[in-house]
This record gives C-alpha cells, structure tokens and sequence, in this order.
C-alpha cells in the first residue's frame, strides 16, 4: 500500500517555464501529475493485461473532447472501433456521437498474420499517413496508441519495428499532439519490449493486483521528466462513471476551522458539549462495545442533520439500510422520511467486499456526488477484517482529511471490544478526532445499564462528567448519575431505588414534622382549656364571694333595723302608735 | 508455411493462368523502396502469369483515405484483391520466394 510510505516527492528545481501540460480531466490524475501529461509529447501508460490501460486511454480523449475542446485520435491495435464504443457506453460515454461531432477519431489496425507475408525491406509510413489522415481530419491535439506493441506480434521484423518507433514518436513530438501509448507490462520490466526506451518523458504504471483476496487497482508515475510528481503508488477505481483516482489535494493540516456549532441532535448532549453541540466539520468518535447505542446516536445525528436540512451521508457497513431504519424505529427515530426526500443517503458498504483504497475512493465519489454536509460512517471496526490498524488509520486519515476541507462533519462508530479497556483501544484513533464520546456499560444490581463519556472535545469547555444514557420509545435520553453514598455511581433500578429510598425518608421526616406540630397544636389547646378552666372557677368564686358581701350587707342593715325597731317596742307602751312610728321610722331611712 | 522445393516456372504458371489476377500496390511516393517493389513485382508477374495480371500503383500520398480502407499499416505493400481470398505482402518484394510463397503462387497444380 502506497500510503504506508511517506509521501515523497521528487522536486525537481530544473523545472523548465516551457514544459506545458495538459490536463487529463480525470479525476485525481491531473493532481498526481501536478497539471497533466506532457503537452505535445507522449506519455507512455504500462501495465499487464486487464489494468485499465484502454480505460485510462479513451478517458484522456472523451475529456479531452468534452471538457477542454481538444479533439482526439483513437487508434486501436487490438479492439475493434465497434467493440470499443460498445465497451464506452457502459461508462457513461456515447463515442459515436463524438465521432458524429468530429471531436473524436477511430482507426483500427488490424494485422492478420495468416494473410500476410514479408518480403524484403519495408516501413511503416501506412501507419504515419493514417494517423496524419484522422489528426487533420478533425484537427485531433490528443492521440492514443492502444497498443502498439501488438506490431511486434504481427510483423515479424522487430529490427524494422524499433527503427520505425523512434521515427513514429519523433514524428507525434514534431506534429505536436499529446499521446499516450499504452504497452504490456514484462517480466520484471515496465514494458515487454522495451517501450520504455523510445517514449522517455512521461511514464505510468498502472497495476492491479490481490491483497487479502480483494481486488485492488493502483496507479504510479514512474517518471515525469522535468516535472514534480508523486511518487507513491495510488488506488484508482473503474466504475459506471469512469475512472477516478484518489486525489491526494494537499496532504497538509491546512483546512480552516470553522467557529459554527451544529447540534448532536441530542438536546442534552449538545448542553454537555458547552451548550452548543459539535464544531461543523470536526470529526467524532463514537466508539463502545456492542450494544452500547452507537448507532442510536448516530441516527440522532443524521436527524439532526435532516431538521437543519442539510445533506447526510450514511455508510453503513454492518447492517443494511433497512435494517438501520427498522432498528431505530423501535426506539421512536423515524429516517424514511429523510430517506425519502433524499436528504439522507444511505450507502451499505460490505466491507468485504473490497479492498480498503476501493472503499476510500467510493466514499470519495460519493461525497463528490452527493455533496453531504455530514457524514456518518458506521462503523469503522468492520474494516480490520481486511486491513491492519496502520492501513486503516492511514484511510481515516484521509477520509477525515477529505470530511475536513469539505467543512463536513464526520461521525464514526468503532465497536471496542474487552471491557476493561475499553479505552486504549480507540486511544490511536482518538488522535484524529476532534471529539470522542465513548458509551460503556456499567454493571451494577446484577443489572447493566448504559453511560456516555465525553472523553474529549477539542476547543470547547464541555462536560466531565458521566451520564447516564437511555435508549426510550423517543430516541435517545441523557441523565444524571448518582453517586451514591460509597462513591459508586448508581444507574438504572439501583439508581430508582435510591430514589424510592430518598422519598421515603422524606416522607417520614414529614410525617414526623406534622406529628410535633399536632402536638403541638394539641399542647397549646389543653393550655387554653386550662386556662378557660381556671378562669370559670375564677368567675365562680368571685361570685361566691360578691355574694356574700352582699348578704354580708344585708344582714347588717337588717340588725340595725331590729334594734331600733327593738328599741320602739320597749317604750311603746301604746299599741296604737307602734305601727305609725314604725312608718315613721322606715320612712327616716 | 513450409518452403516447398522447386518445381519449375512453368509448372506453376499454368495454374496461375487459370485466372485473372487483381494486383495492387500501396506506395507513399516516389522512393527508392517503392520503385524497388514495382521492379520486383512486375518481374514475377511477367514471369508467372503474363497477360494475366493486372497492377494497380496508389501512392497514398495522394489517396491517404485509401490506406484505411485497404488496411494498410506497411509500406510498400501488395495487396491481392483476386483471386480471393485478399493476400498481402510487405516489403520491397526482394525475396522472391518469399513473395511467390506470400502471393501463393505455388498452388498445386
């Protein structure tokens, strides 16, 4: 694997002002080959049979007509004009009407071995008109000679053959069209009969090749006199839409960081991440052992996503897009809708089924195509069946890379497994993430319940602590943990019983609260009651007591009544003036 | 295709003489090489089969359309439009053998 190398360029400081290029216009080469092919000279495209080379050929025309308005000769040593439009029309790319707009040439040269004899000294100058034929016929700037070698097979005279190569590419050169001829790969050689040698200014290797079973194309300049170019070797893809290679567009940190928050789609995890939710265009890690809630999280994300109505890109590697959208439902986060109005994408990527550069460079078309503005990928674990943990680091990298000049915001799960240390597993990975959240299980009460950490989130101030994180009927729910009173955190039914006991005791203390106040309230009565009681005997005795003076009075009045009324009886020696007297006397009083 | 040996000119014109044949000859210009070729060729038809040839020179200098159609890819070349089926030879016609080989004019009798 290319990538594996450090990335070394041959800097050439000799470059001349006048080496002009032309571009490809093929995805990816044009930044390989720093600004094309040679202009005006010939590029000579190696590789065994199967490679692309034909591909990577026509594509240089059918660009060339389309894109820069440079027409182009096709001259084919080996397919037919027929079979080849036939092969390009499963690509997207309808030669004939090129040919119809004069923007494209054919020629096929066909040597039939069995119909041909040799005798004596010959040329091929038949060759030479041809090609000036079609070149001035539609006033071709391209040419491609696909595959030349296939002369040494059907004419038998190799010293002839050399002799008139080097005129036929002196010729190309003087006639001032860029070509690319195209050359079997040998044994231990670029070329199988020494191309090489003749066509010395641009060199590219295209090879294909089985690593752990998967198929997997790379493309290398070998040589690109006076110019800088990449030395490594690079994962290309051949698919419906051509060819593309992956770009490799300044491999350096030097992306802008943008200050706009985007939220997590969980309000609480957003209050966690300093209030405001992640940074667009950082990447996280959402990494935990299975079951953990991974995708849950994700899936708030994409609606997240969705609700902003921005573009979500989801790679699912481990389980189909409907099996994603029926697991979520279940737990009330509906993504048909999303699905449906193509604000979602959902992409499966079995990641057995290619190599990991193919898997770059799909991810690559895709974001090209879809444009999304967030990107999941669930889950990235799957990839170690087929890459090591450099390899994989390596793609994440410039996945991460690609995501970040984008300015589009990455989530990656990573299932970890252990569960001591679920940690360090990650812990290489964490490095290229700006943020990492990691949900673990926490086993407590014979029971398990779900946390999430926030391990880290670069340039905010976000939260330490632990929540507790629950999957309900309507998506995801973050809680408070409690620690109870050894330390321990407490989740799940030990965290409810720790509430029924909390309550409990509250409800005791008030109980035991409105007890004294009645005893109270109680006490306060019998205080009254005691003092009505003794305010009544109060009363009684005062008026025991008036009464008694009264009667006291009374009695006194009375006896001295007596006495003076005693007093007339002793001298009332008259009956009859007794009872006037007896008036008189009262009515002295 | 192995050389057979020798069995005489006039054996082999005989059969030659049963048809007509159609000969053409692709040049680019008045060279050496295709002035050579011409020699040579008019040499073995004259031997061969007199009065019953004819040659056709097209200089694709002046025709270049000519050498797509006619598949031509070497110069000079012969090109034996009939009898059929279409045979070729390439070169300046120098080996003769090669040429009577190459134009099948050592058919069977």
């Amino acid at each position: 694997m290319g990538s594996k190398s450090s990335t070394q360029r041959t800097r050439k400081s000799s470059r001349t002002p006048d080496l002009l290029k032309v571009p490809t216009g093929i995805q990816g080469l044009d930044e390989l080959t720093d600004g094309g092919l040679p202009k005006g000279r010939s590029t000579l495209l190696c590789g065994g049979a199967g490679s692309g080379k034909t591909l990577l050929a026509m594509e240089f025309l059918v660009q060339g007509a389309e894109q820069f308005g440079e027409p182009g000769v096709f001259v084919s040593f080996e397919e037919r004009t027929e079979e080849l439009a036939q092969n390009f029309v499963s690509l997207g790319h309808d030669l004939n009407s090129l040919v119809a707009q004069k923007k494209l040439a054919f020629d096929f040269i066909l040597i039939e071995r069995s119909e041909l004899g040799e005798s004596g000294d010959y040329s091929i100058e038949g060759l030479f008109i041809r090609l000036e034929q079609a070149i001035d016929d539609i006033g071709a700037s391209r040419v491609v000679l696909d595959s030349i070698e296939q002369l040494f097979g059907g004419l038998g005279n190799a010293g002839i053959l050399r002799a008139e190569l080097r005129r036929l590419f002196l010729w190309l050169k003087a006639k001032g069209v860029t070509a690319i001829v195209t050359a079997e790969q040998g044994d231990g050689s670029l070329t199988r009969r020494g191309m090489e040698e003749y066509v010395a200014d641009c060199v590219i290797l295209l090879d294909h090749r089985l690593t752990a079973q998967m198929f997997t194309r790379h493309v290398r300049i070998v040589k690109y006199r006076g110019s800088d170019h990449d030395t490594n070797e690079f994962p290309f893809l051949i698919d419906k839409s051509g060819i593309s290679i992956l770009p490799i567009t300044s491999m350096g940190l030097s992306y802008t960081a943008g200050k706009e928050r985007i939220s997590s789609g969980i309000p609480r995890l957003d209050a966690m991440l300093g209030g405001r939710g992640f940074y667009r265009g950082s990447s996280l890690l959402v990494s935990g052992t299975a079951g953990t809630g991974k995708t849950s999280l994700a899936a708030h994300f994409a609606l997240a996503s969705a609700a902003r109505g921005e573009r979500c890109l989801w790679l699912s590697s481990d389980e189909s897009p409907d099996q994603v959208m029926r697991n979520m439902r279940s737990i009330g986060l509906e993504l048909a809708p999303a699905v449906k109005s193509e604000i979602l994408l959902f992409h499966a990527v079995p990641p057995t089924v290619f190599g990991l550069e193919m898997h770059l460079l799909t991810v690559h078309k895709l974001v090209r195509d879809f444009k999304p503005r967030n990107v999941i990928m669930d889950s990235i674990s799957n990839f170690v069946t087929i890459g090591s943990e450099v390899e994989i680091r390596s793609m994440l990298m410039r996945l991460i890379h690609l995501f970040k000049i984008r300015q589009i915001t990455s989530l990656f799960t990573s299932l970890t497994t252990g569960e001591a240390f679920v940690e360090t597993a990650d812990t290489r990975l964490s490095s290229l993430m700006d943020t990492w959240l990691l949900l673990r299980e926490i086993e407590s009460g014979s029971e398990r319940n779900r946390v999430l950490h926030l391990l880290k989130s670069r340039g905010m101030a976000h939260s330490n602590q632990i929540r507790e994180f629950l999957l309900t009927d309507h998506g995801v729910e973050l809680r408070d943990v409690y620690l109870g009173p050894s330390g321990f955190l407490l989740t799940g039914s030990s965290l409810m019983v720790q509430h029924a006991h909390e309550q409990a005791q509250a409800i005791e203390r008030e109980q035991e609260a409105g007890a004294k106040k009645r005893e109270l309230e109680h006490k306060r009565r019998a205080m009254e009651a005691q003092i009505a009681a003794l305010q009544a005997e109060f009363e009684i005795e005062q008026l025991k007591a008036l009464r008694v003076i009264e009667q006291e009075e009374a009695r006194a009045t009375v006896r001295t009544d007596d006495r003076v009324q005693m007093a007339k009886q002793r001298q009332a020696d008259a009956a009859k003036a007794r009872k006037p007297s007896r008036r008189k006397a009262g009515g002295s009083r | 295709m192995k050389t057979r040996p020798s069995r005489g000119p006039v054996e082999e014109s005989k059969a030659a003489l049963e048809e007509q044949w159609t000969l053409r000859l692709y040049v680019a210009g008045h060279t050496p090489r295709s002035a050579m070729a011409l020699d040579n060729l008019k040499r073995i038809c004259e031997e061969r089969m007199k009065g019953h040839y004819s040659i056709e020179v097209v200089d694709l200098l002046k025709n270049p359309r000519l050498a797509k159609d006619d598949q031509i890819l070497a110069i000079p070349t012969v090109v034996r439009k009939l009898p059929v089926p279409v045979r070729r030879i390439i070169g300046d016609l120098s080996n003769t053998e090669r040429v009577l080989v190459g134009l099948d004019l050592r058919r069977k009798t």
